[in-house]
């Protein structure tokens, strides 16, 4: 393709891309016109990290035959897009104009999707979803439950285009906002526009893009730099990571926007090695972005340029922190420094530099196009636009969802989220991974912004939102969270060092039935010492798990030292099974277990000799009639 | 430096890569990354070598090597089994998966088998959360995982 040279032409080639698209947001209309017939349609698979370690490439493929096969190559595009957000159900399939949406589909199904769909305009049947509520089958996507309360900003093309494809992008308007701000707007304008719509950091932080860029201006040098921070380490987290599959263009354009408000002319992507689909569908769009000249030197014929290159990440956690991350990029050990000077003044190489989140950059172009007041339309008076959550755990939909600022916990778990896998309790919901802390069910009506989650004890975080049942032990998911930090700890600093050291050891003694009363007091003392005195945000939030499990679920530390059980039954070391009256002296558990230490006659109440049970759980779950309970 | 014409190939490969980067300056990760790839590891004569290209102390190589967990100075076995202990995969049993495996294959996490089969390691999140808990095997990935898929999947595996 051609160099564009000019933002006119690029909004008349937008307008030719666009008509690719119209099948892929069909009216009522032109729906019921495809049904029970063969036409035109577009074949959409899920291409995300979830679906394609499902094997959706195969199915990819698969069509792809199927529909050469059946002669039906001109009339039908099959395509991959990014992700669907519905991870539960995947890998997903969805047919345009007819606004079908397949789940769990796989590679065998092609034949019958191609046979039945494409060539009859029949949905198959066992492959839509059914709706909970309604109990029924429903075919479209705004019919379910999962999508109804979201809104897509962040992921408004995840789903929808096809990411190694810029002519699609371009037709959902992608770099138009661009174009926009370097031909029309002045940076001080833009830099206005972004603080009038509310926009907030979305690593973690919180803090005020608009201003972040302004810090950045203000300084005079001969280079700046823009760093895309795609160093996603929080696990159970996966918002970055979509985003960059599924529209990896919206973050390189949002960069060069960032780039002429701050005077930059250089970008770099700090990214996870550990995201080989993400990297390579930024290779792809850089690689487009760049021929066509929306990046590089002159971009769209005016004065201004900018480039960006891709720098990987090594697996630690600490580079998620913004001086860290820049030690890292200039190929170093990724420990974090003292702020201040902040990398507005002193980052990269010295020089001034911007840090901006990847959801927070996939919002920006959406800003640009929209206004600032539509934006700040969205949300609450804190905390505007929507986020991304990463929902997952014990959960019957885990996946993405994007939702306005302000939704409660409620509506994300039990409306978005199809309530607790298996009927169970909900104890609790984690957010903020390492550094959040857990909420319990009295906080379930909380409307979440930034300072609602913060004055609860958690944190918005990154957008990880884990949910827990009654099965789970929160003394044992406190250390797994220290665990986790102490690992991820790079040693500078002696409280984050030693201190979460010493925590995760007393949890340890703690889950191990050791512990004392007096342990609790030492826990708390602790945790706020290392908090107060922490060099970077990871050492001063390492013991939120700890804190906010022990005000929430005191009770459960309080049986751990002082009655030595474990409420939940996860210590293997105070767990104790008994059999209940309700035996009905079927045998089976003294049959499963393997150290024969059930005894009893058939027909008869069986008994667990205590002192040889090694706590297994086979006779738990072996009973037909649920008579063993444990605690 | 060794007389192995493997070896040697791949020390000529790994100084190609690194003469033909535009800028020496903070390609130390970049140029790691690629020496694992080519080597499968970073023993004490890659650091050294790689030190000297770029003309850094050795230490500096190393204390970037041990910083970041993806890089490993041990080698590997032939099969790497990767259990996810992101938080979605812990709270529905990883933990139970990962025991079964060091009780099958007789190691603990980190370690290889003595014949050089298997080395077991733990992630942190894949991002495949719908699927949890997931097993890795090299690059395959097994979805809804049990602690009873264990000695299936090592069946697979070894024949």
């Amino acid at each position: 393709m051609n160099r564009i040279n000019s933002y006119e032409e690029l909004q008349n080639l937008a307008k030719d891309f666009s008509k690719q698209l119209e099948m892929l947001s069909p009216s009522l209309e032109e729906e019921l016109a495809a049904e029970n017939k063969r036409c035109n349609r577009y074949v959409s698979i899920c291409g995300g990290t979830g679906c394609q370690s499902a094997d959706s490439t195969k199915i990819l493929e698969n069509l792809q035959k199927e529909v050469d096969a059946a002669g039906l190559s001109d009339e039908v595009t099959v395509a991959i897009t990014g992700c669907f957000g519905f991870c539960e159900k995947g890998p997903i399939v969805k047919i345009q104009p007819d606004n079908t949406f397949y789940i769990h589909v796989t590679p065998e199904d092609a034949k019958e999707i191609v046979t039945e769909h494409l060539l009859n305009g029949r949905s198959v049947a066992r492959l839509l979803y059914e709706e909970p509520t309604i109990k029924d089958k429903v075919k479209r996507q705004d019919e379910m439950s999962f999508y109804k309360k979201q809104k897509r900003i962040a992921l408004r093309n995840c789903g929808l285009i096809n990411p190694e494809d810029i002519t699609q992008a371009i037709g959902a308007q992608g770099y138009l906002a661009l174009g926009k701000v370097i031909s029309t707007m002045t940076p001080d304008d833009l830099i206005k526009l972004m603080i009038d719509s509310g926009l907030r950091g979305r690593g973690g932080g919180g803090f005020p893009t608009g201003k972040k860029w302004s810090f950045a201006k203000a300084y005079d040098a001969d280079q700046k730099y823009i760093i895309c921070n795609a160093d996603e380490g929080d696990p159970g987290a996966f918002m970055d990571r979509s985003i960059l599959e599924g529209d990896p263009n919206s973050v390189l354009e949002a960069m060069a926007i960032a780039g002429y408000a701050i005077g930059a002319s250089k970008g770099f992507i700090y990214i996870r090695a550990e995201y080989p689909l993400a990297v390579n569908r930024l290779y792809i769009a850089l690689r487009q972005a760049k021929e066509l000249g929306l990046l590089g030197d002159n971009i769209l014929g005016t004065n201004f340029s900018f480039d960006i290159e891709i720098k990987y990440g090594a697996g630690a956690f600490v580079c998620g922190e913004e001086t860290a991350l820049i030690h890292s990029i200039e190929g170093k050990r990724g420990e974090p420094t003292n702020k201040p000077p902040f990398p507005a003044e002193s980052g990269l190489w010295n020089k001034p530099t911007c840090v901006n989140n990847v959801e927070t950059l996939a919002n920006i172009p959406a800003i640009i196009n929209n206004g600032a007041e539509w934006y700040s339309s969205i949300g609450t008076a804190g905390s505007k636009g929507t986020k991304v959550f990463a929902l997952a755990g014990k959960i019957n939909n885990v996946g993405l969802v994007e939702v306005p600022m302000g939704t409660t916990l409620r509506e994300i778990i039990y409306d978005i989220g199809g309530g607790i896998k298996n009927d169970r309790k909900f104890k609790a919901v984690q957010t903020g991974g390492p550094s959040g802390g857990c909420i319990p069910a009295d906080n379930l009506d909380l409307p979440i912004d930034y300072e609602s989650l913060t004055a609860i004890g958690s944190m918005m975080g990154s957008g990880g939102m884990i949910v827990m049942d009654e099965d789970n032990c929160m003394v044992d998911i406190a250390k797994f969270y220290l665990e986790f930090t102490v690992e991820e700890s790079c040693g500078k600093c002696t409280p984050c060092r030693i201190g979460n050291k010493r925590l995760l050891e007393i949890l340890t003694k703690i889950t191990n039935g050791e512990g004392s009363e007096e342990d609790l007091e030492t826990l708390k003392e602790l945790a706020q010492t290392i908090k107060d005195t922490s060099l970077c945000g990871l050492g001063q939030t390492a013991p939120n798990p700890v804190l906010s499990t022990m005000k929430y679920f005191g009770d459960e530390y309080v049986a751990h030292v002082k009655d030595r059980t474990c409420p939940a039954g996860v210590c293997k070391n105070l767990v104790r099974y008994e059999i209940t009256d309700k035996c009905i002296g079927c045998t089976k558990c003294a049959r499963n277990c393997p150290v024969s230490c059930i005894s009893g006659k058939v027909k008869e109440h069986h008994v667990i000799q205590q002192d040889k049970c090694i706590k297994c759980g086979a006779c738990f779950s072996s009973c037909p009639v649920n008579a063993i309970v444990k605690g | 430096m060794c007389s192995n014409p493997q070896i040697e190939q791949d020390f000529n490969k790994l100084e190609k890569f690194i003469e033909d980067l535009p800028d020496k300056k903070g390609s130390l990760i970049a140029v790691l990354h690629k020496a694992q790839e080519i080597f499968g590891y970073l023993p004490e004569d890659v650091q050294k070598f790689v030190a000297k290209k770029l003309n850094i102390p050795v230490s500096e190589v190393n204390g970037v090597v041990t910083f970041y967990s993806y890089f490993t100075e041990e080698p590997t076995g032939k099969y790497v089994i990767n259990v996810c202990m992101g938080t979605a995969c812990f709270v529905k049993g990883s933990g139970d998966v990962l025991e079964e495996f060091e009780r099958q294959l007789k190691i603990k996490v980190g370690q290889t088998t003595s014949d050089d089969k298997y080395t077991l390691q733990v992630l942190r999140c894949v991002g495949a959360c719908g699927l949890a808990p997931v097993v890795t095997v090299n690059d395959k990935v097994y979805g809804h995982f049990t602690k009873d898929m264990v000695g299936k999947i090592l069946n697979e595996y070894n024949e």
